[in-house]
């Protein structure tokens, strides 16, 4: 094309319309922008408000009924005899337990996922980076049910485990451990030692996404600068990786904590016989048809997550947002 | 005297780049130091590698007589102004000036109060409980300068230290910058790709090109006595002449240089010269800039404002006295 053909465009400085609906539509959105922003926030609003949040009301709402214990009718009047049911001594052990389990599932979770999300946000490129997603995904894309069976054989007594131990000469390490009062138990596969590897193994992906995303945030040379200021490499994780990655592990703590606060599955299959909220919330509102004790244990994560969001946002967990 | 920074063969390379080829440098200790040159010449791997961000790949560093390699940027006494500042987004500027005190150990009241007299310095006093998100980029580069010196660095590294502001702003820090490194006497090692920057800062210039130091010299050596062609095109954007060219006027058969306000431009009538064409005027305020065109050779010339000009397209001539015609090293 020449110069002078560019300057000879025939076409007025005005273009008209599309026309038609669509033109119109188009045309109506862009003159009112918040039409379109309504238009598209209505159906998961909708979907939220009513039937997500107001289901949980319609069961919390429950927690303040009371069970009748003659005929096992729901007496639909507010109480807090239910709450009170809450707080006996074996329900305030299942709480307990759970809330230490999850706690230290978060912990084990963070610890771990931190190297891995540190390596991905850091130095993984291109193939490599792909190689991470993909392994992290991966087992994301199986059947919680087959991951958590086949951690069974793993662990169990005739397990690859127990074999793998026994060549190398280790068999004595797991049965020292499996000894010990709480964690200890017949096998891996019926102590809470197993519960909390596989806990752990499977929210463990929930944990590395947030992490490394909010790694991947924290420019380079920010860590060069600490570095050039004086900084170790350990009072530079102190003092910059780590307050900077916070809001990513606290994120990730909060699908870990929550997870695990709610889970029945994973306690069921592998571990002991004493129960977690989530069983606890299950035989309540199934073998024993306790809908509003059911209820009031469900309040109970609620209630812990709660106080944890509260108490991470006053330590300055997400200063750095 | 011991140098402050010295590279001896010093070289860094990336796989098959030679991003730093073997350069010798020696840097007076006190010194306003500019390495200068476009981007990918190697300038800001060299100071990278003062800074200990780099090691080489060959040759040594020594500061102040100790020699450097290996040796991690937390034991180096060095400190350096980062180009886009790099400062902490989760601590305010007095943490943030503080930073090196404390990981070094310093009690909080007094490194607090050792950041204070640094934000003064930099002429932000009391500016110390905002957040780097809330200051604008001139102040920020101020933080980022305190942060630096309230360590007492033996060197000081500046990275494109002004690249991000704006024309007024960095006219004013070149200044300051200037006046600050005159009275605190500590040697000053700064990047830039700004040549006017480098020529109006510093005691003495190293202008680089492809991972090796063209030319060192003052900035009035390097903006008079340019060495090579590239030097005299880079810096200040010279007439570079060639060799044919030159033998007429000087006898000698070399590339040459003349700088553009050294050219008088006459009309076409006036008389002897070099017969030239005006291609352009550009109007630049205080200075008018011309392109010409001698026979095929273009050639630029400043002239001050009102001067009187013809017409472009017009037919003129040019004419310069001899010793303004500088002969360069590099063979023709």
């Amino acid at each position: 094309m020449t110069i002078a053909a560019l300057n000879s465009n025939p076409a007025p400085a005005i273009l008209p319309g599309s026309g038609g609906m669509r033109g119109a539509l188009s045309d109506l959105f862009w003159r009112r922008p918040q039409l379109l922003l309504l238009l598209m926030l209505l159906p998961p609003v909708l979907w939220l408000g009513i039937v997500y949040i107001g289901s949980l009301f319609a069961l919390l709402a429950q927690s303040f009924f009371s069970i009748d214990e003659f005929s096992g009718l729901i007496n639909r009047q507010f109480t807090l005899k239910t709450y009170g049911d809450l707080l006996q001594a074996s329900n305030l052990d299942i709480i307990l337990r759970t809330v230490t389990m999850a706690a230290l599932v978060t912990l084990a979770s963070a610890i771990v996922a931190f190297p891995i999300a540190y390596y991905a946000a850091r130095y993984a490129r291109g193939r490599w980076k792909a190689l991470f997603y993909l392994g992290v995904m991966l087992p994301l894309w199986s059947s919680y049910l087959v991951k958590i069976y086949a951690w069974k054989l793993i662990l169990a007594k005739e397990g690859i485990l127990t074999w793998l131990l026994a060549k190398l000469h280790l068999l004595w390490v797991l049965d020292a451990w499996l000894a010990l009062p709480v964690v200890g138990g017949n096998s891996l596969s019926v102590s809470f030692t197993g519960t909390f590897i596989v806990f752990v193994y499977v929210w463990l992906p929930f944990m590395i996404l947030p992490v490394q995303a909010a790694l991947e945030r924290v420019p380079g040379n920010l860590v060069e600068a600490s570095s050039d200021l004086g900084a170790s490499p350990g009072q530079t994780f102190r003092n910059v990786l780590f307050p900077l990655a916070l809001p990513g592990i606290v994120a990730g703590s909060i699908f870990t904590f929550s997870l695990t606060l709610g889970d029945y599955i994973i306690p069921q299959i592998i571990g002991t016989s004493r129960l977690f909220i989530g069983q606890a919330v299950y035989s309540q509102q199934g073998t024993a048809g306790n809908i509003p004790l059911a209820a009031a244990f469900t309040v109970v994560p609620i209630v812990i997550m709660g106080f944890y969001l509260w108490g991470a946002k006053r330590m300055g967990a997400f200063d750095a947002l | 005297m011991t140098p402050a920074v010295s590279f001896q063969k010093l070289s860094r390379h990336f796989g098959s780049v030679r991003a730093v080829d073997a350069v010798d440098l020696d840097i007076a200790p006190g010194e306003f130091f500019a390495m200068l040159g476009p981007s990918g010449s190697g300038k800001t791997t060299c100071l990278r590698l003062i800074a200990g961000f780099e090691q080489p790949t060959a040759g040594s560093i020594s500061i102040f007589g100790e020699r450097a390699e290996g040796v991690p940027p937390y034991r180096r006494n060095v400190n350096t102004v980062f180009q886009d500042y790099a400062l902490f987004p989760h601590l305010n500027v007095l943490d943030n000036v503080a930073y090196g005190l404390m990981v070094k150990g310093v009690g909080k009241a007094e490194r607090h109060k050792a950041a204070e007299e640094a934000l003064s310095l930099v002429r932000l006093p009391g500016y110390g409980a905002r957040r780097p998100g809330q200051l604008s980029g001139g102040q920020r580069q101020r933080v980022a300068l305190a942060r630096a010196l309230v360590n007492q660095p033996k060197v000081l590294l500046l990275d494109e230290p002004l690249g991000a502001l704006d024309l007024k702003l960095r006219e004013n820090m070149q200044e300051e910058l200037k006046s600050l490194q005159k009275a605190l006497g500590i040697t000053f090692v700064f990047v830039t790709h700004d040549q006017g920057e480098a020529l109006s800062m510093a005691d003495r210039v190293a202008v680089f090109n492809d991972g090796r130091i063209m030319q060192i010299g003052t900035p009035e050596d390097i903006y008079q006595r340019p060495r090579t062609r590239f030097v005299a095109d880079f810096v200040g954007s010279s007439n570079v002449l060639p060799p044919d060219f030159v033998q007429r006027y000087s006898g000698q058969h070399r590339w040459g240089s003349l700088r553009p306000e050294s050219i008088r431009v006459g009309r076409a009538a006036s008389g002897e010269g070099v017969a030239a064409r005006l291609v352009s005027t550009n109007y630049l305020g205080a200075t008018t800039r011309l392109a010409l065109d001698a026979d095929g050779l273009k050639l630029h010339a400043v002239v001050p404002a009102g001067t009187a000009l013809p017409e472009e397209g017009e037919a003129v001539v040019l004419t310069f006295n001899r010793e303004s015609l500088h002969l360069m090293d590099e063979p023709a």
